[in-house]
């Protein structure tokens, strides 16, 4: 996953403009700061159409979408991380999005073997193995036991992945994007598992939960019965409506906090079990290699993580100096955030930013630094802190332990270059 | 086991009364329902069913049904993952991971291979089938001879390179124990520098996403006499396309994938469905005005990369001049 280069030290200007956005912000900065007006807007002293005549009908689009204006903010694919986008990946616009709910519409997507479209009435989950009588759901049969709402992050375990060697991708869509976060309607496992009955799996303490998709990847993943019973959701509904086709449409299972792989889409089959089933997404992927060669197995939680989204590559600053908003998300897989900070010089010194709202459990968390910009470059920060208080990393301190080739499970500190010009670069620093 | 410590809260919580009663929602499931659906293997064996494969049956089913995206050795090709190889690099800079190098347990590539591929056709394969391909990727790793044959009863026993080479995660220990308490807010480091740019690296995809412009082809297609449709043709052209269908889709819903879709493909200029990104070599054919005609055809499916250096289909070819008259046949089925 890595395209190093021996370029990557040298200083010489980028070849292209990387956004117009950031071109168009150089432009603007000459007039920002001044606070009045030379000459009465005509935006203000003309009367424009939208005053004068008339929009679009209600039933104008009876499933809404975001408007035309609004068309950059989608999700996007990195070529060359994959061979063919059947089993591939791409990232959610976080840089341009805000609050902490993630649109189904721009939400990331991670197939094996593509999207498949699985109707109500075709869908059935199966639960059996060790239980006392194995049984067939339809949807419907869903929809009968009591159900819950939570919001739960759900990020690939491969998110920042591309980091590790070094800086790569240049924005938060690409280091960050394999994340999103909902609020999820469904059924605790734990109900399921207690219909079928788990007085055949005898002592619960080392069985295990396997569960699989209904694509012919047949995504597979076993999960320790503590957790199975703990807060993994049969899910339903994202954000209120029904799931998307991509999201593993009718049914998909949620496991806060842990890796996204394990939320099985188009989920169809739960088996109760002696052992874990070391399947090819539990062994050949999803293990992290360390320096000496070992790789480390069972790595489900996803460790405290944040991310300044804007300003960012894809989000230059584009109103000169004067007040400013620093803005990004936290997380942690092991519990709720408590805190972040942010530097602007690298790492020297840093400011406690706000909180949007108090952090919740396996959700993202939103973070604010209201701040004065004097027109200076900034290198960038935000740092993390959950409530076991765990302090998110540095990338070096990460390689000290795992060394270069993990791939999974980059939790580091990120770092963006903001020039005097308000553009930005994911860079790396001392 | 550190993973299972709070097991005895979890356990606290578990009402004994739902655990007796339950809701009576859903319904029994029927012995042939559990049997179709439940094919996991577990790296003891359980879960494999009866059957025994070589590894020169598995070379020829390897060179039919995987080689195209792994190559005829397990080599790989283009991005498709490499099985074979890699002995030795775990603690390179880039470890080459393979079922030989990295993999802990056979099962799992007999369990993955026999759910999930090929890629495109999951769960088309016989259980011998199966059982031979495996035996063939152990060859291709040089952890067998050319005369072993894989059953269901030395499967499990058969131990991998790096079987011994995981660990459950230590991250506790290690990291967690280790980044915890009250962080530096002041004069933490004396200096920063910028060491790696992104910029300079230039890896990142553009906003505006394709950036070339649609090769225009400047002349009409010429008319192509076309031969009459034999439906026992079509139907063993059908058979034969299933190799083209990890990469190739017809029909209504057909979308470009890895090729693009043969919707009126015999008789069509080279090079036009939209959308799709052809190699170089292709589209300079398409300029100089290459039709698929049935010969043009018959020539790059027999060798595609003999007949155009260069293509981006990493198809081997087709053998028997029958199966190409027959998957013509079956593509002349499909209007644009």
């Amino acid at each position: 996953m890595n395209k190093k280069t021996e370029e990557n030290m040298s200083n010489g200007p980028s070849r292209r403009s990387f956004l117009r956005g950031a071109a168009a912000g150089t432009a603007l900065m000459a007039g920002a700061g001044a606070a009045k007006a030379d000459t009465p807007d005509p935006l203000i002293t003309e009367v424009q159409p939208w005053a004068s005549g008339l929009g679009d009908g209600v039933d104008a689009t009876p499933y809404g979408l975001p408007i035309e204006y609004e068309s950059d903010v989608i999700r996007r694919n990195v070529e060359w991380l994959t061979a063919d986008t059947i089993s591939s990946i791409n990232f959610t616009p976080i840089h341009a999005l805000d609050g902490t709910i993630t649109p189904q519409g721009c939400a990331f997507e991670r197939h094996h073997s593509g999207a498949i479209e699985l109707k109500k009435q075709d869908y059935r989950l199966m639960i059996n193995g060790l239980v006392d009588a194995p049984l067939v759901f339809s949807y419907a049969d869903l929809e009968r036991f009591p159900r819950e709402n939570h919001v739960y992050f759900c990020e690939c375990a491969a998110n920042t992945g591309m980091e590790w060697a070094g800086a790569q991708l240049n924005g938060a869509q690409f280091t960050h994007g394999m994340i999103h976060n909902m609020e999820y309607t469904g059924v605790p496992l734990r109900t399921i598992l207690e219909e079928a009955g788990l007085g055949a799996a005898g002592d619960l303490a080392d069985k295990w939960v396997y569960v699989e998709g209904a694509d012919a990847s047949s995504n597979g993943r076993s999960i320790p019965m503590e957790k199975a019973l703990d807060d993994v959701l049969v899910a339903f509904k994202a954000n209120g409506e029904a799931l998307r086709k991509e999201h593993g449409y009718p049914v998909r299972l949620v496991v806060p906090g842990w890796e996204g792989n394990m939320w099985v889409k188009w989920l169809r089959r739960i088996e109760v079990m002696d052992r874990p089933v070391e399947s090819r997404e539990e062994t050949s992927k999803y293990t992290d290699t360390l320096e000496d060669g070992r790789s480390r197995k069972w790595t489900w939680e996803m460790d405290a993580k944040s991310v300044v989204t804007s300003p960012s590559p894809q989000s230059p600053i584009t109103h000169g100096k004067g007040p400013l908003v620093i803005t990004g998300l936290a997380w942690s897989g092991r519990g709720a955030i408590t805190r972040v900070d942010v530097s602007k010089d690298g790492g020297k010194t840093w400011e406690t930013a706000r909180l949007a709202k108090p952090g919740e459990k396996m959700a993202l968390t939103r973070f604010y630094l209201d701040t004065d910009w004097d027109g200076e470059e900034m290198l960038l920060q935000s740092r993390a802190m959950d409530e076991t208080g765990y302090v998110q990393p540095t990338k070096a301190q990460l390689r000290e332990v795992r060394g270069l080739n993990s791939i999974y499970h980059n939790n580091c500190i990120q770092t963006w270059w903001v020039r005097p010009n308000g553009e930005a670069e994911n860079v790396e620093v001392s | 086991m550190s993973k299972f410590l709070n097991l005895t809260t979890a356990l606290a919580l578990l009402a004994a009364p739902a655990y007796a009663d339950g809701f009576g929602i859903g319904r029994p499931a029927l012995p042939e329902e559990i049997a179709a659906w439940d094919l996991d293997v577990s790296p003891d064996g359980t879960g494999l069913p009866s059957g025994s494969g070589d590894v020169l049956t598995g070379e020829e089913v390897f060179a039919e049904k995987c080689a195209a995206c792994h190559g005829d050795f397990a080599e790989g090709v283009d991005n498709w993952p490499k099985l074979a190889g890699g002995w030795d690099t775990l603690a390179d800079e880039d470890p080459l991971k393979t079922v030989g190098s990295y993999w802990p347990h056979l099962s799992t590539a007999w369990d993955y291979i026999n759910r999930s591929m090929p890629f495109g056709d999951a769960q088309s394969l016989a259980p011998d089938e199966v059982y031979a391909i495996v035996a063939y990727i152990l060859f291709s790793n040089d952890l067998v001879d050319d005369d072993f044959v894989l059953d269901q009863d030395n499967l499990a026993a058969f131990e991998l390179p790096n079987a011994e080479g995981f660990i459950v995660d230590d991250r506790v220990e290690m990291e967690l124990s280790k980044w915890i308490g009250e962080p530096c807010m002041e004069n933490c480091k004396d200096a920063v520098e910028v060491t790696m740019r992104a910029r300079v690296l230039d890896v990142t995809p553009d906003e505006e996403g394709a950036e070339q412009a649609a090769v225009e082809v400047k002349e009409e297609a010429p008319v192509v006499e076309v031969a009459a449709v034999d439906p026992e043709m079509v139907a063993k052209g059908e058979k034969v396309f299933k190799k083209c269908k990890s990469c190739h889709q017809v029909g209504e819903k057909a979308k470009n994938r890895t090729g693009p879709t043969l919707n009126g493909i015999v008789g069509a200029a080279a090079g036009k469905v939209e959308g799709f990104k052809y190699s170089k070599a292709l589209k300079s054919k398409a300029e100089e005005g290459l039709v698929w005609n049935a010969e043009e055809l018959a020539a790059f499916l027999a060798k595609p990369k003999k007949y155009m250096k260069g293509t981006k289909m990493s198809f081997n070819g087709l053998k028997k001049e029958s199966d190409i008259e027959a998957v013509t046949q079956y593509l002349q089925t499909f209007a644009e």
